[in-house]
Formats: C-alpha cells, sequence, structure tokens
C-alpha cells in the first residue's frame, strides 16, 4: 500500500460569523504519487480544503497530515513539502520571471546556486527563456499562468496544491501546461488538482473525489466511477451526481 | 540573510520601477524645499531690502508733518510715495490698487497745529510740576486726530503689526521732539539747537544681534536653515504614499497568498521593507542637504550649513527615518485599500506636521497644542535637528528629542505587530 501524501480525518471548520460548519467530520486520503482531481460545483469547498491543507486557513477540530506531518504542529517547516498554485496570479507583476522565480526560490529556502539551476530550468522547461528579463505585468495570460506554474515548483516540492492552474490560457499553453505536470508526476509529485475544465482533468487525474456542500460525494479511480454511474465523461458524471442547479446564487 | 538579502532586491526592484512613486517620494518634497525657501526668503528680503510701497495723503500744511514724513523714510522699509491730499477714501484706495501699494497712511488736517498744541500741554504740565511758572494752556487742546492707516488684506497680521509699530515709533519720535522743543523754548526763550537735538533725540542706543547657539558659532539663522531641516522630515514621512500602499498592494495580491504558504516568517518581508525604505529616507536627507548646500546659492537662496556634528545629523536622520518607516508599516498594515492608505497617509502626516510645528512655529502656537505638539513625531524630529542646524548642539544636545522619537518608532513597531497578529498576517 501507498504511502499517504494528504491524510485529512475528522475534520471540523467554520468560518468565522458562520453559525453551521463548513466542514464536519471530513475525512479524506490521496496516496503518495497520485495525479488526484478534486471537483466540485461553487460553493462545494474545494479552494477551502485546499487552503486548509496549505495553512492558509487553520481549522477547529480534527487532523490534516500532509506525508505524515501534521501541519498544525509543523507551521513553516513542512511548507517545504508542497508547492501552492493558486487561481489568482501569485507574484510580482512589476518583476521579470527570472527576478520573480529568484525571490520565490529563496524564500523556498533553496540557496543561490539551487536557485540559479532551476531558475534556468523552468524558464526552459515553459518556454519563457525569451522574455526571462521583461516585467510579467506585459506577458499574456498565457504566459502569467506559466510564471504562476514555476514559482509554484521551484523547490521541487513532494505536493504540489494546483487551484484552476489552465483558467483563461488558450490550448496550446494548456497543452504545455498538463503536459509538464504529467512530466513532474512521474517524477514522483503528487498532483492535487481541482479546476472547472473537466475535459482537461480528463487526461491528467487518475483518481477523483467529487464534493458537494462541504461533502464528499464520490471518491474512487475515475475509470471504476465512469462505470458505476454508467457515464461517458466527467461532465455527465459531474452533473449526474451534483445535479443542474446553479449555485452560485445560494453562496 | 540570504532571503533577506533576496528581499530586499525584490524590494528595491520594485521601488525603482515605480516611477510615480519615485517622483512623489524625491520630486515632490525638492520642489517643496525650494519653493517654500524661496518664498520664505523673499518675504525676509521684502522686510530687509526691498521696500513696500506707502502711499502718503498728507492733508496737513504744517512742518510737524514733513518731519513725520521724514522720520517714516528713515525708518528704511518704505518706498514713500505722497499722492494728492483732496482724495477720498475711495480714490485712496483706487490709487493703491494702481500703484501695488500694500499700504496708505492720511495725515488728518491740522496735525502740525494739534501735536505743537499736544508738546505745549505737555511742557506746561512739567514746568508745573518743576515748581517752574508756565504759559496759561487750554488743555481741552491736547488731542490730536488719528491717523488712517489703509492695507491691503493679503498683508499678514505679523507683518501688518510690525508696519504699525515702525510708524508709531516715527510718531513717538516727532512728538518727543516737539515736547523737546517747547520746553527749551520755554525754559531758555530761544529755540533749541540743532546741534543738541540731534544729540538728544536722535543719538539711538544701537542693538547688537547675537544669535546664541551652543557652539558659539555666530551663524545668523536664515530661511535655508530653517526650512531644509523641515522639510527633510516632511519628505522622510510621506514615504507612507509609497511604502503603506506597498503593503496593502502586497497584502491584497495573490504573491501574499505565496508568501504565506512558503517557509519563510513574514517578518522577513517586513524587516527588508524597513530596511530599504530607511535607505529610501537616507537618500532623501542626502539629496535635500546637497540641493541646500550646493543648488541654493546658484538660483539666490542662501546656502544650507550643514551642523558640526556630522555624526548627531547621521543619528537623528537614521531615527527619523526609522520612525517615518515604522508610521508607514503601521499605515499599510491597518489600511484595507491603496486609496485608505494614500488617503490617511498623506493627509495624517499634513496633520502631524502642523501640530509638529513645520508649519507654524511651536513658539506662536495656542498653550493647548503645546501639549498635543508633543504628540508627533515631526515634532521631535524637528527638534531635533534645529538642534543640530540653529543651536550648533551636538548629538548628546538633542538626546533629549531623540528619545521620544524612538520610543514612538518603538510603539509604531509595536501596533503594526499587533495589527499583523490580529489580522493573521503573522
Amino acid at each position: 500500500m501507498k504511502a499517504l501524501a494528504v491524510n485529512i480525518r475528522d475534520l471540523d471548520f467554520n468560518y468565522s460569523g458562520q453559525p453551521t460548519p463548513f466542514f464536519s467530520n471530513f475525512n479524506l486520503k490521496i496516496a503518495e504519487g497520485e495525479r488526484f482531481g478534486l471537483f466540485g460545483p461553487n460553493g462545494a469547498g474545494k479552494t477551502t480544503l485546499m487552503n486548509l491543507m496549505t495553512g492558509l486557513l487553520s481549522f477547529n477540530n480534527g487532523s490534516i497530515k500532509l506525508l505524515g506531518n501534521e501541519i498544525k504542529n509543523h507551521k513553516k517547516s513542512i511548507n517545504t513539502l508542497f508547492g501552492f498554485v493558486p487561481q489568482d496570479f501569485s507574484f510580482y507583476p512589476e518583476l521579470s520571471p527570472q527576478e520573480n522565480l529568484e525571490f520565490f526560490g529563496a524564500w523556498a529556502g533553496l540557496n543561490k546556486n539551487e536557485i540559479k539551476i532551476k531558475t534556468l530550468e523552468l524558464l526552459e522547461i515553459l518556454d519563457l527563456t525569451k522574455v526571462k528579463n521583461k516585467p510579467v505585468q506585459k506577458f499574456s495570460g498565457g504566459m502569467k499562468r506559466k510564471v504562476n506554474l514555476a514559482i509554484g515548483v521551484i523547490h521541487n516540492p513532494k505536493i504540489l496544491f494546483l487551484d484552476e492552474p489552465t483558467v483563461g490560457v488558450d490550448v496550446q499553453t494548456r497543452h504545455a501546461i498538463i503536459n509538464y505536470l504529467k512530466a513532474l508526476n512521474q517524477n514522483g509529485t503528487t498532483l492535487i488538482y481541482t479546476s472547472h475544465q473537466l475535459s482537461e482533468a480528463e487526461g491528467l487525474c487518475e483518481k477523483i473525489a467529487l464534493m458537494d456542500e462541504g461533502k464528499i460525494i464520490a471518491h474512487d479511480d475515475l475509470n471504476i466511477l465512469l462505470d458505476k454511474h454508467k457515464q461517458d465523461g466527467l461532465e455527465g458524471l459531474f452533473l449526474n451526481l451534483t445535479g443542474k442547479k446553479i449555485r452560485d446564487l445560494n453562496v | 540573510m540570504f532571503k533577506l538579502w533576496a528581499t530586499i532586491l525584490k524590494d528595491i526592484r520594485i521601488l525603482t520601477r515605480d516611477k510615480v512613486g519615485i517622483a512623489l517620494m524625491f520630486g515632490m518634497p525638492i520642489l517643496l524645499v525650494i519653493i517654500v525657501t524661496s518664498i520664505q526668503n523673499s518675504t525676509f528680503q521684502l522686510l530687509n531690502k526691498n521696500k513696500i510701497t506707502l502711499l502718503l495723503c498728507n492733508r496737513d500744511t504744517g512742518k510737524i508733518s514733513q518731519e513725520f514724513i521724514q522720520a517714516v523714510d528713515s525708518i528704511g522699509m518704505f518706498k514713500l510715495v505722497q499722492i494728492s491730499k483732496d482724495l477720498n477714501e475711495k480714490c485712496i484706495t483706487d490709487q493703491m490698487h494702481t500703484n501695488d501699494a500694500l499700504l496708505a497712511i492720511v495725515i488728518p488736517t491740522d496735525f502740525s497745529v494739534q501735536t505743537d498744541a499736544k508738546a505745549k500741554i505737555i511742557t506746561s504740565k512739567a514746568l508745573n510740576s518743576f515748581g517752574l511758572e508756565a504759559d496759561k494752556i487750554d488743555s481741552s487742546a491736547g488731542n490730536v486726530g488719528p491717523l488712517t492707516l489703509y492695507y491691503k488684506p493679503v498683508l499678514q497680521e505679523s507683518f501688518r503689526r510690525s508696519i504699525q509699530g515702525a510708524i508709531y515709533s516715527a510718531l513717538q519720535l516727532i512728538q518727543s521732539k516737539q515736547v523737546l522743543r517747547s520746553l527749551y523754548i520755554s525754559i531758555n526763550e530761544k529755540t533749541l539747537p540743532q546741534s543738541l537735538e540731534d544729540e538728544l533725540i536722535n543719538n539711538k542706543i544701537s542693538i547688537n544681534e547675537v544669535p546664541v547657539s551652543k557652539d558659539n558659532s555666530k551663524t545668523i539663522p536664515n530661511a535655508t536653515q530653517h526650512n531644509v531641516p523641515a522639510w527633510t522630515i516632511f519628505a522622510m514621512f510621506f514615504v507612507v504614499i509609497s511604502l503603506g500602499a506597498s503593503i496593502v498592494r502586497e497584502k491584497l495580491s495573490g504573491s501574499f497568498v505565496r508568501l504565506k504558504t512558503l517557509p519563510t516568517s513574514y517578518f522577513v518581508s517586513l524587516l527588508s521593507k524597513q530596511i530599504t525604505y530607511l535607505l529610501v529616507t537616507m537618500l532623501q536627507a542626502a539629496i535635500i542637504f546637497a540641493i541646500g548646500i550646493y543648488l541654493f546659492p546658484k538660483i539666490g537662496l542662501p546656502a544650507l550649513n550643514l551642523p558640526s556634528d556630522i555624526l548627531g545629523l547621521i543619528c537623528v536622520s537614521l531615527v527619523c527615518g526609522w520612525c517615518a518607516v515604522s508610521y508607514a508599516m503601521c499605515i499599510g498594515v491597518f489600511a484595507h485599500t491603496q486609496e485608505q492608505a494614500n488617503g490617511f497617509g498623506a493627509i495624517s502626516i499634513v496633520i502631524l506636521a502642523a501640530i509638529g510645528g513645520l508649519m507654524v512655529p511651536g513658539f506662536a502656537m495656542p498653550e493647548s497644542f503645546r501639549t498635543i505638539m508633543k504628540l508627533s513625531p515631526l515634532h521631535w524630529a524637528l527638534q531635533a535637528y534645529y538642534g543640530l542646524f540653529l543651536e550648533g548642539g551636538k548629538l548628546k544636545d538633542v538626546l533629549v528629542n531623540i528619545i521620544p522619537l524612538l520610543s514612538i518608532t518603538v510603539f509604531l513597531q509595536a501596533i503594526t505587530i499587533l495589527g499583523l497578529k490580529a489580522k493573521k498576517l503573522i
């Protein structure tokens, strides 16, 4: 049996001022080396769960372990284990990709030499070498997404959290990003991915969890779930399990 | 250490690419110090070198009014322009506008006669009190009609009062002369010799002006010595616009989310910002002082004389800069938007500058403000700079100002940390 990259047990969480808990007795296990997709309608709790797993939100009760380390106990040292690629662009737009990577590399705990090697490698892989010295604010949406991804992986994290990493990019850039993520996974990085691009997710994720209203309503291998619910694709499975009601109105 | 260095490098890169921020932090204060010093210097020259046009409407035909006019002329402050004695009030004010005169004075009809009559009454009273026989005088004739002084409202009250004082002294002089002449005639039955009159009246005791300084230097304070330190402090505190907004921008941006997920404390970022912006404040001070020393003489302003205690100057500048940076950080941490940080930051600095004595000297403030003044860090910074620049003090002499400034800085730092904790930013 594979070791667990993420182990969430009996998690209770509620936003301050909210009378009912957002998560109650929530459990989830993600094995090391998996390409795991977390899906659900708007307001289902995907981003909240990502924020809890990355320590951006603190929870009331329960436990979240990353590679066996309880995040409540380790705080900052645990942050070397994972990388985070948020949905919003998380870099300094005034700086170039190289300058951003140098800064975030230092904050991720790399030394000068490691930063230099890794920066050149990432710029090359993500096809950013030609624009490495130009301020990111002048880039297209797709190029910004690549910079956002590069910063999240500069320190070779063992777990990579990806919140809508390809939103708003063209097909070519999406391909490049997905291929790079698969390559990272082949080198041992666990991917925990959330997106509304379900066709893209089908190509990337081996295992998925469907969430709705703070609960996991399905969790298994994608193919097993498709067979079980007699669906051809993830979109059909998604609608079958979560219904057609638009959720934004309830948020 | 490498993390801190990388963060400082990042902050410097972002700062140098913010052209508007640089213009606000360097261009505006430089412009301000040049403009305010030029204005204050020209006011000083107006009082001391340039003459103020004073229209004279002499309705009197006697000799004493002529002597009064001579006395006013000899003050040296005024360029006298005689206008027709028949002009009414409306015409006089029109003439003031035509001649670009700030002042006009009207000497009433019978001014000489009335002044002479008053002198005779005083003489009579004096002789009686000495036990000598005096001519009988009608004491009801002793009132001299008032002079009328017209002034333009643009003339500041302090300036108007100093003009009034000068005119009163001229009036006093001719009245004294007249009393003396009358007294002399009554006793000696002949006119007072000119030589004796000069000896009695015009032989004034001179006043030696000695600026008091701790290093016994005789440097005379001027608009530059007053303004350059004051506006340097203002410039340092104006980093609130750039630093406060930078913290808010970082808080609101995605980069802050990323920073929180990395294995480095946000304190490193705060320390980096403090070091970077402290360097900025030191650079501001160096540039403004250099402008005072090298540029001011070239544009006709008095040159800035640096204090003899350069170490003291560096220490005061460092503490002042650190306090300014701490204030900006505090604003940045508590503000929710860049607009809040910029608006509150800028307005609060102007208020702190006003109550701190940068705009109106502390001694001229009402008593209640003198207590409030002590709450302004700009006040302590200004006092420390004045101690060095104007009083020739050393570092030990201005410690009394540095300690409160440091205390305010520590207080601001504590508030900032509490704010960060309350907002779960650290």
